[in-house]
Order: C-alpha cells, then structure tokens, then sequence
C-alpha cells in the first residue's frame, strides 16, 4: 500500500503548527519522570515522543467505553514500530483541529466508525513517524536509511548493530521533511495490532480517580440544574423566581432558550433541590394530545399502505405473494428508547467578556469535539476560533452525546453569568424524558412459500419514525424523502438472504413529535429482530431446522454464512440439551460486519425466563484488539437485551411517561449468562465492533423462547408479554 | 456542622442535614469517585461502605451518618490495589468505566461479607446497572478476586 498523503502542502504547514503547539502539552500525570525529561518532539501529527522514550499518540476520537482510544493507539504504535510499553494516549483539542484546518480528520465518534473511519490516516501516520525516525537515525550514523531497521523503538544499523533509542532521534526526527510516500504494513507484520493488549484508560476507572466531565471542577465553580418543557415542542411561558432566590445556595434564575429554564447555585443539590421548587408556566401546546396509542395507530396506517420508499429489491415480490401457494404474515412492534447513559448529560462552560474578544471555554463529554466547539460557538455568539473545548472520557455515550443540546445549553448560561464556570448537570429523570429516542417502527413481514416449503417471496415493510427526517431534513430531500438509513443491515450487501427470488423491503414514513436519533447499533437493532425472528416463523411453517433453512436462504452469502457457521458450531447446534432447555439463532450483517448468534433457554411454567448460554460470532475484517472485540460483544448482549426484554418508553400526554431507572428497566447482573464469543476475522475489510452484535441479541433469545414455549413474541419488551404455561 | 468519618479522615461539612451523602462527598468533600446515576438507589453509582455494608449514598441523609465509618472508592486501598481492583484490572473489566466506582464497592463488601460466593451470592449483591454491559466480567473477576478460579482474559 502506497501512502499517497491527503494533506497538501498548505495543510502540511498548519499541521506543523499544530505539532509545534502540541510542544507545551499536559502530559498525562501517568509517565513518572516526564517532567525532568526534557523536550518532547511532534514526529508527525500523530506522536509525541518524549526523550525518556515515552510516546503520546493524539486520539481524535471520543472514548466511551468501547476501547477506541486503546486501539487507535495500537494501529500508530504498530506502524511506528514503537514498544508499546511505552505507549500513552491523549486527545488532540478541537480548537488544534480547527486551527490545523482539521489535519486529525473527523472528530465525531459513532456509527462504529472510531477504527474503520480512521485506519487508513492513523496508520499512515505511524508508519510516517517511522520513517522520520528511521531518518533521523541514518542521518547521524552517515549511513543509508535502506540500511537501518526500527523494532520497538529502536532504530538499529544493521551491519554494524549499532542502536539508537526513539527518545534520542525524536528532536532530530521532528525538523525532518515530512514523507510524502511511506507504506503501511502488510498484516502478517503487524505486532501490535490484533493483540489483547491491556487499555490504556482503565487505572484511574478502578480508583475513583477518572475525571469524567461531571466531576468538573474549577475555582469559583457554580452549578446548573434545568427544567425544559415537559412536552416537545411546547414553550415557556414565565417562571416566578422570587420564590427560591433565597433558598440556600441559590445565585440565579435564568431562561435558557424558549423551553428552558436553569438554577445556578454554589452546589447542584441546592439547585436541583430550588428547581423543583420553582412554578414554571409552560404552553404545552398541541403536541400535548398525543399519547402512544394514537402513535401506534398512526403507524399500523403505514402497514398497507401503497406509498412507500423503496430500500432494497428484486424479482417482483407483489406479484409472487398475489399468487402464492401459503402465505405468511407477521407484524412486529418496537418501542421508542432513551440511551440511559449512566453518567447523565452534563456539561461545564465559562464564558469571558474580553476587550480581545469574548472568549468561551467547554468540559464536555462529547462524541464529537469538532461539532461541539461550532453548536456552543454559535450559542455563545463567539468566534470559533474563541473557543477552546477539554474533552472528557464519556460515562456513556450510545449516540446520545452526538448530539449537542447540553452544549448549547451550558454555553448560554455560562453567558448570562460571565467570568463564572458554571456546570451544568440533568438530573436523571429530565436525561430520560428529553432524549433523541430509538425512534418507534413496526413492520409487516409477508412471505410466500411453495409447497416444498421454499421461501419465494419475502416483503419487509416498515413503518415508522426517521431519524433522517428529524435531524437533516435536507439530506431526505435531496434523497428523495427516502431515509435509506431506515433500511440498516437490508441495504445491498447487508441483506444475508440474496437466494431469495422475489425480495421488496420498503418503509412508511410515519414521523411524530418525539425527537428522535442515533441509538446504538440504530435500525439494524429493530430490523434484525423482525427479519430474524419472521424466519423462524417461516422455518417452523416450513417444519424445518431455523439453522438449515437459514442455510438455504444464504448460499448467495458466503461471508454472513460463514459466520453463522462459525456461531453454530460453536453453540454445537443440533447436540441435545438438557431437558427443558431450548436455543434460538439468528444473524445479522451490519457496520461492515457480520454477526451471528445462538441463545440457550429456558422458560418456567410460571413464565420466568432463564438464559443459560449465549454463543456470538463476529467477522469484522481485521481485529484490532480481541479482548477488547469480545468485551464489545459481551456489552452488546446487554445493551440489546435490555431493549429486548425490559426496556421501554410510553408517551402520555405528549411527553415521555417513564423518568428513571425504577420504571424504565434496564438488564441486571443476575439475567446475564455467560457470552462466548467467537471471533472470525476474514481479513481484506475494517468491519465496525461496537454495535453490530446487538442486533442479534434479542431475534437469538426470542427465537429460543419460541422453541421452549411455542410462544412468537413479537412486541418488545418481552416484559409486556406472559410466558406463562396455560 | 456534620462531622464525617470518611476514609479515616474527620470531615466537618456546612450543609443541611438531609442533604444526601452522595452530594456531600461530592460537592463539599471533592470526592468525586462515587456517582451520581439515579438518585433513587436504583442503579448503586453511588455505592460506598457504611462500617464495611454496601450502601447506595444517594439515599443515606448527611445528618444520620455522624459517627459512621464511610469508606469511597478513594478509600478502599491506598493505591489501587484491593484485591477487587487488581482483578478488575487484569480481566479488564471497565469499559466507560462509570459505574464501576459503585460495583468496586458492592464487590468489595460482598466479598468481606462471604469470602467465596457462589454464582447465586455474586446474582444477589450485585444489582449496580452497567449500560456499557460489563456485567459477564465483574463475574468473573470478583471469582477471581476470591481465588477460585484464574483469569481467563488473555493478555500481552
Ligand atoms: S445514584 Fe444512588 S443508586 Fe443511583
Ligand atoms: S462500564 Fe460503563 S456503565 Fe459500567
């Protein structure tokens, strides 16, 4: 591979710059010694190398939990051929992004993008910095670069064996021209990447010590507690502050924008204790009359009806479903739900009235950096370039701190109160009633099957909410009015049942007022669970193993069934198992990887479910790091079954009914089996981790609750539903 | 004035009674290692030890804990090496790493409390929430943090 550099020369020079001001970084307080150790040098844009050897990779993305920050360090230090013992990571700042002309690349951190979306410029840069170092080397021994070899952070002369450490080429290393032609490794190079290295961001999580953005704290710090209109798209009318400002504690009462109104106190108990005792006049408005049957009846209206966008197609499914021997027709329901990220949204900002320009400084736990640093600068109304953004390690993120809403907020109270940083915390109740939601869908699954009991036709149809539509209005248009995001893991080459002759999947729109957004692993999760669980219908009506009829239907999918295989024997589908137990599969295709799954059962005569086993199989290309690839499988069992079996949110009265963890369940320890996770990477692709697997989580423990029961769930949660033998 | 005992050291706190320990510690300690998730003991963010018992701070009045011995997540080993924690640490347990203050704490108590749980013990004191999932792994490792069975996370 040939690195052919996607920063010219202009951006090169800002780049510099932005290395150079790397120069006076806070190096993490983990690298003893550091201080005493002299200069540190930008090899590149990527690494930071310090003379006592320690290495600082910039991570541009946001780290959540899902490992990136430790991955993305292990693709620069392979390439660099660094000793990963000495390897730290950091973030590079929004405001050395911006000011670099963005030379890091996109900071925004989801749809399992954090390693696919950033191998190729993240390993090129390792393997620049190896070669600047390489150099470096040379150049002081007067020898040929071609005769020297860099392995763990030494660069080595080959025939005279002479050595010279990272940390004492790194000065010299810096002033070199950056290469304009270096190549990446061949991975039966790599030494690095594909290992279960230990992360690097875990120490101060087992201490207490990690400072999560809603541990903020600065000098003079006050905090924010809010109350936004309980209703979407209603609006404040007035609030009668007199009330609380002597309540302890109490400094302010402040409109935030149209639907907001914030205490600021010295502590945020004291303001969320004045906040719930302030009257605040709110106009509902019409929204108000919605309540979720109405929703659900509006959506059943999208079932049948004729206009519908188009995402995936062949043969002619109509006219083979009109003409089928045995029809078979199914409709599935998803609820709305909140991330319920277990740090709540917060965010801390102080703003300075300054002859110089208004300044504005952000704390956030962001999945973006970029996008934060532009929603509070036009909030504030400061320049861009006026503000500088910290980013914190999220308590969370799930696609619920993409978005900017907190920012915005934290931004306009920090300018009613200048000088002053103010933190600004939700309360869990107003994080789970103000989301962007999973949006709600249904879906009308209609097969025909012939005598033999092959599958002829297949119609998905969905009807429900676009986050498209909700948050990019342009993009529907110019698309169409089709979100093809809608059809997430049915597009071309995610859809795993190609060898079915006449396929139409299509989708209805049915928008309503309840915000709605990226939620982790997004439409593959509600699509996953009709398809998956509608060919188990078909299976059974065919009176055929779920496994070989899955079989038949993929041999046009070598890739999504070699995984299912992988997850099958695995599982040893077909073995026996003990009396009353019974297993589920499924697969699904989704963020360029392929998934399988397999879910041991079994159901008391109360109705009590038991998971005893689950089996996942997971191809994503290449594997950065496979514990961290199992502990992302491993969360996603939770995170889906919490969504399959517990999790749910009503809308009453136009807003949402459930505030917190007592009504809005979420999976415990004791529900969760043992997840053995079989990883299969066929290698040739960079395939995303961190959602694909929870589309499979709950179509495998349904399916098995189906053979223990006979029962076909197929409204979520499974909670709603009676498994009881009658 | 409440005078609290927490992590050994004596803590004189200008607050209202029925402020709850978890904002004490918080706000008027600095110690921000134990976290606010729900407010309603629902999801044990919030955990600390009251004389050695796992307890969710959100719900325990400021003013009833004078006297008490309260341990945080600062305090359960002076540098990050209970035997919980080392653990965690090798099985690699965190991922956001937020709730892992409290399920540290709850670990911990249990283990003082029954030494070799069973997997029943480990279902009925561990009812902290995770949203990121780690759930199989604090299984794992609070059985290996009772030495009855090695870490099973393969490691460079
Ligand atoms: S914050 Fe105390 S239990 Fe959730
Ligand atoms: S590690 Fe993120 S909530 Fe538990």
């Amino acid at each position: 591979m040939t690195y052919q550099p996607h920063l010219n020369r202009r951006h090169f020079v800002a780049s510099l710059a932005a290395g150079a001001f790397a120069l006076g970084w806070k190096l993490p307080d983990a690298s003893p010694g550091m201080a005493a150790a002299g200069e540190a040098a930008a090899v590149g844009i990527w690494a930071v190398v310090q003379p006592d050897d320690t290495i600082t990779v910039r991570i541009a993305r946001s780290e959540m939990g899902q490992g990136t920050l430790t991955g993305l360090a292990q693709l620069v230090a392979d390439e660099m051929d660094a000793d990963w013992k000495f390897v730290r990571a950091e973030y590079i700042t929004p405001q050395a992004n911006l000011a670099s002309g963005h030379a890091w690349g996109d900071m925004a951190t989801g749809g399992s993008r954090g390693i696919r979306g950033s191998v190729d410029y993240v390993r090129k840069g390792g393997a620049v910095a190896r070669a600047m170092l390489i150099s470096a080397a040379a150049k002081q021994w007067r020898v040929p670069e071609s005769e020297c070899v860099a392995a763990k952070s030494i660069v080595t002369h080959t025939s005279t064996g002479r050595t010279l450490r990272y940390g004492e080429l790194a000065a010299a290393a810096a002033l070199l021209p950056v290469p304009t032609n270096v190549t990446v490794k061949d991975p039966s190079a790599w030494t690095i990447i594909g290992q279960p290295v230990h992360r690097l961001d875990t120490e101060g999580k087992l201490t207490g010590k990690q400072v999560f953005a809603i541990d903020v704290q600065l000098p003079g710090m006050l905090n924010a507690a809010i109350a936004q209109c309980p209703v979407f798209g209603g609006k404040l009318v007035s609030f009668d502050a007199a009330k609380i400002t002597s309540m302890p504690g109490v400094r302010h009462v402040l409109k935030v924008d149209d639907a907001t109104v914030a205490v600021v106190a010295d502590k945020w108990f004291q303001a969320k204790t004045a906040l719930a005792k302030l009257l605040i006049v709110w106009n509902e408005g019409e929204n108000a009359k919605i309540s979720s049957p109405q929703i659900a009846e509006y959506l059943r209206t999208g079932l049948d009806t004729p206009e519908a966008g188009v995402g995936n197609a062949h043969g002619d499914a109509k006219a083979a479903l009109a003409g089928a021997a045995r029809k078979i027709e199914a409709v599935y329901t998803t609820p709305f739900l909140s991330h319920a990220t277990l740090e709540p949204i917060n965010c801390t900002a102080r703003y300075t009235a300054d002859v110089a320009g208004n300044r504005l400084e952000i704390w956030a736990p962001t999945q973006g950096g970029d996008g934060a640093l532009m929603a509070a600068a036009h909030a504030a109304g400061v320049e861009p370039s006026k503000v500088a953004v910290t980013k914190l390690h999220l308590g969370g993120g799930f696609g619920r701190r993409g978005e900017n809403d907190f920012v915005m907020q934290a931004a306009r109270i920090a300018k009613q109160v200048p000088g002053v940083p103010v933190k600004l915390i939700w309360s869990r109740e107003e994080d789970m009633t103000h989301g962007f939601y999973r949006p709600i869908t249904m879906a009308k699954m209609s097969a025909a099957l012939d005598d033999h009991g092959n599958v002829m036709a297949l119609h998905a149809r969905i009807s429900g909410q676009s986050i498209t539509a909700w948050k990019n209005p342009a993009a529907l248009a110019a698309n169409g009015g089709v979100d093809f995001g809608q059809f997430q893991g049915w597009g071309k080459g995610e859809f795993g049942y190609e060898a079915i002759p006449n396929v139409l999947i299509d989708h209805a729109m049915r928008n309503t007022h309840i915000p709605v957004g990226y939620w982790r692993g997004v439409n593959t999760n509600q699509n996953a669970f009709y398809m998956e669980c509608f060919i188990d219908e078909l299976a059974h009506a065919a009176g055929a193993d779920p496994l070989e009829f899955r079989r038949k239907l993929m041999a046009k999918n070598p890739k999504h069934l070699d995984v299912l295989n992988a997850c099958a024997a695995k599982a040893e589908w077909g073995k026996k198992l003990p009396d009353g137990v019974y297993r589920g599969i499924c697969q699904n295709m989704g963020f360029g990887s392929y998934t399988a799954a397999v879910a041991e059962v079994s159901v008391s005569n109360e109705g009590a479910l038991k998971i005893h086993r689950i089996v996942a199989a997971t191809d994503p290309g290449h594997v950065v790091n496979p514990d961290q690839v199992r502990a992302q499988v491993e969360g996603s069992f939770v995170f889906g079954l919490s969504a399959g079996l517990y999790s749910e949110h009503t809308i009453e009265n136009g807003r949402i009914a459930e505030g917190n963890f007592d009504s809005y369940e979420v999976m415990r320890l004791a529900a969760m089996p043992k997840v053995e996770t079989v990883i299969v990477p066929s290698g040739g692709f960079w395939g995303g981790v961190g959602e694909p697997t929870i589309a499979v989580a709950t179509p495998a423990v349904l399916n098995a609750v189906f053979a223990a029961t006979g029962k076909r769930i197929r409204d979520l949660p499974l909670k709603n539903q009676d498994l009881k033998r009658t | 004035m409440i005078t609290l005992n927490i992590n050994g050291t004596s803590h004189q706190v200008d607050a209202p009674a029925d402020t709850p320990l978890l904002w004490i510690l918080r706000e008027y300690v600095g110690l921000t290692g134990t976290k606010y998730g729900c407010g309603i003991a629902q999801c044990g963010a919030c955990t600390v030890h009251i004389n050695g018992i796992a307890l969710r701070s959100c719900q325990l009045p400021a003013g009833s804990m004078a006297g008490q011995k309260i341990t945080t997540i600062e305090g359960l080993s002076p540098d990050g090496t209970h035997p919980v924690q080392m653990a965690w640490k090798e099985l690699e347990v965190a991922q956001c790493g937020y709730c892992q203050s409290g399920q540290i704490m709850a670990a911990a108590a249990l283990l003082h409390q029954t030494p070799s749980p069973s997997d029943e013990d480990i279902d009925n004191a561990m009812s902290n929430i995770c949203r990121c999932g780690t759930y199989p792994r604090i299984r794992s490792a609070i059985h290996a943090a009772a030495g009855q069975a090695a870490p099973t996370a393969g490691k460079v």
